[in-house]
């Protein structure tokens, strides 16, 4: 018996060691651990970002600095701290990666900063999108967008439009919240009030009544914060089907309401709805032209570039940016130094992050969905440079 | 005032009918075959699947797709039911629990393989999109549609069960196989053509449903208390039960969401509460 013992107690310690020999091999490769949603009902958001991943890589070459940059993809199925936690538990103590990098949702960039902040290792957020997440773990660096940040801008513009009688409804959940304490924050600070407020539940599958309400109600504008899907989409098709578009009433939103993908499954229903975001597919820039064009010839499948593929994109940009920096110095601190208050271009505009913070520091558009061409897009038509998350 | 009111009460009713519509087929199932069918979702599903597939990619118009939808979950169904369910009718009802939930699992997991996770949508024709003005009440187009839907569907599960000889045949089958039997009645193609109505009632209401409700891989499970709901307040096994159950069901809710609309989700649980206090086995149900 303790023969056995012993003997798999060396077996195990030999695979143990063979597993770590790469790591010790490897000076000359940057392991980058990347966290994605890449199955179960966010697939869709996962296969974005690693698209927008590949794309970069594709077009900068997976060398920098010296360095070979080397991918190991795990995959988290959706809104799951746990199984977010133990895949960077396995690329921290197994693959030994030198850089953590995705994160779809906050649940599991927050379940995994603790691990991080252990190894010293960066994480580069590329949308988990709560605020304040960046305190929890010194080498964490979000390019993805916070909701809050978004949402605001969305509040000043109603009141710089002078609407008088303006409704929120958000989904009665976290995020919800959030997006209805920005906005409401950001009208008042800019001189406008909200006459009504509803939160209704996430997971609902008619809204006919809250949209009666609101007709009835007759405000200038509904500022509208739901789960992205499902949601959206029929909250918009309801909106337009039961005429408050014609009564008027403008649909305020976040980006997220009228993504890419979400307005192709809306069809003209989506007409006219106002967002503020940080990325449009329509976006006026060189850059960005360049960016979609080229996200249209590697993936067919997926014609809709949004603010997923850009965040993930923009993350490697920055990765990249660092080690250029420190010439290979992989390590969390270095990483997080080089990109205290560096400044990137990004195809949405300028991307700065914050050196106090951390977080991501840009320029938010208000948008319309126009038909433009025969497609419908988030037109800009108005900015609100170097906004940031004003959540206390 | 007025117009807010009847304006919600054909919001309800409207609500009302998809809710019956979607769970009208487990009543067939669940209730007159008495096998604990929690599959009935995964049934609504590929009628919504074929409905969204025909309409979008084959171009058939979306009110030709209905019957389609109600003939593919139907044919699913009657498969279904050959290869698996029946041989479950005896067993016990945990252990046809079990079997369906593990179904509704397999078919998310089938519908995310064919179908992606991604929400599907149905190109509607302009004709029943928007709403018609009448009597300063705007009522909507396709709730109109839903509500005449509701209408034919019981007249004709109610001529079907009452006076045709299948219907007969049904009835015989389900109170006592043995003696239906007797009688000459293939009970076992009785139990499978059973099956087919119900699930195709459910592809139906599934296709129906795909304008109000979304439709994605987990949508069987995502309504599952809604099918459950309409069929235990209604009573299980009456045609009527549950179409009053879910009437007032989707009244109740909506008006409850239009004029308390901080507790207005939970509306519908108070009253099915309320309801099986009163109304134990069901409003329409066979007194046990």
């Amino acid at each position: 018996m303790i023969k056995r013992r012993y003997f798999l107690g060396a077996a195990l310690a030999a695979t143990a060691l063979t597993a770590g020999l790469p790591a010790f091999a490897a000076g000359d490769t940057v392991k980058v651990g990347v966290v994605l949603s890449l199955s179960g009902p966010f697939s869709i958001y996962g296969t974005q970002m690693q698209n927008g991943i590949d794309l970069f890589m594709k077009q900068h070459g997976d060398e920098v600095a010296g360095k070979k940059i080397e991918l190991i993809v795990k995959d988290d199925g959706g809104i799951a701290p746990d199984r977010a936690r133990r895949a960077v538990q396995d690329l921290l103590v197994r693959d030994h990666v030198d850089v953590l990098a995705g994160f779809t949702f906050t649940a599991s960039a927050m379940a995994s900063a603790p691990l991080a902040e252990k190894t010293k290792t960066a994480m580069i957020v590329m949308n988990a999108s709560s605020s304040h997440i960046t305190e929890a773990n010194p080498y964490m660096i979000r390019v993805g967008q916070t909701l809050p940040q978004i949402t605001e801008p969305a509040g000043r513009y109603a009141a710089e439009q002078g609407y008088k009688n303006v409704y929120t409804l958000v989904a009665d959940i976290t995020a919800g919240h959030d997006a209805e304490t920005a906005f409401i924050r950001g009208m008042t600070t800019n001189g406008g009030t909200v006459s009504g407020s509803l939160r209704v539940p996430a997971q609902n599958p008619d809204f006919a009544p809250f949209i009666q309400r609101i007709k009835d109600a007759k405000p200038d504008a509904v500022f509208v914060w739901l789960p992205p899907g499902e949601a959206t989409i029929n909250f918009i098709k309801e909106f337009d089907q039961r005429g408050l578009k014609e009564a008027g009433i403008t649909m305020l939103g976040t980006g997220d309401l009228t993504d890419e993908l979400t307005i192709r499954q809306t069809g003209d229903a989506g007409l006219g709805v106002v967002t503020t975001g940080h990325y449009s597919m329509a976006h006026d820039s060189d850059l960005n032209r360049e960016f979609v064009e080229a996200y249209l010839a590697d993936y067919p499948d997926d014609p809709w570039p949004n603010f997923l593929s850009v965040s993930a994109y923009d993350g490697m940009a920055a990765l990249y940016y660092a080690l250029e920096k420190t010439g290979g110095d992989a390590s969390g601190p270095a990483i997080v130094e080089a990109l205290k208050g560096a400044t990137i271009e990004s195809p949405r505009g300028p991307i700065t992050i914050d050196p106090e913070n951390r977080d991501i520091v840009q320029t938010i558009y208000v948008r319309k969905v126009e038909a433009v061409d025969g497609q419908l897009s988030n037109v800009e038509f108005f900015e609100f440079p170097e906004s940031r998350d004003m959540t206390p | 005032m007025a117009g807010n009111i009847v304006g919600i009460l054909f919001d309800g009713l409207a609500y009302g009918s998809l809710l019956f519509l979607v769970g009208v087929g487990l009543s067939i199932t669940m209730g007159l075959m008495n096998f604990i069918n929690l599959a009935h979702g995964s049934f609504a599903m590929i009628g919504g699947y074929a409905s969204v597939y025909l309409a979008n990619r084959a171009g058939i118009p979306f009110l030709a797709t209905l019957p389609l939808a109600f003939v593919a979950a139907g044919l699913c169904g009657i498969i279904a039911e050959r290869l698996f369910f029946q041989r479950l009718y005896k067993a016990p009802h945990l252990d046809q629990m079990l079997f369906t939930v593990g179904f509704v699992f397999s078919s998310i997991a089938a519908a995310h393989y064919f179908f992606g996770a991604s929400q599907q949508f149905v190109a509607m024709p302009d004709m029943l999109q928007g709403q018609v003005r009448f009597m300063g009440v705007d009522f909507g187009k396709y709730r109109l549609l839903l509500i005449a839907f509701v209408a034919a569907v019981t007249l004709a599960l109610h001529l079907m069960l009452s006076k045709t000889r299948f219907g007969a045949e049904i009835r015989a089958a389900v109170d006592n196989q043995d003696a239906a039997a007797g009688l000459g009645i293939n009970v076992n193609l009785v139990f499978a053509l059973c099956f087919a109505l119900g699930t195709g009632l459910a592809g139906l209401g599934g296709a129906l449903g795909v304008e109000v409700l979304g439709l994605d891989p987990t949508f069987p499970l995502k309504y599952m208390v809604y099918f459950l709901l309409v069929v235990v307040v209604g009573g299980a096994g009456s045609i009527k039960g549950p179409l009053i159950a879910a009437l007032l069901l989707g009244v109740f809710d909506v008006a409850g969401k239009y004029f308390v609309p901080e507790i207005g989700a939970f509306i519908i649980y108070v009253m099915m509460i309320v309801l099986l206090i009163a109304f134990p086995s069901g409003l329409g149900g066979k007194r046990a």
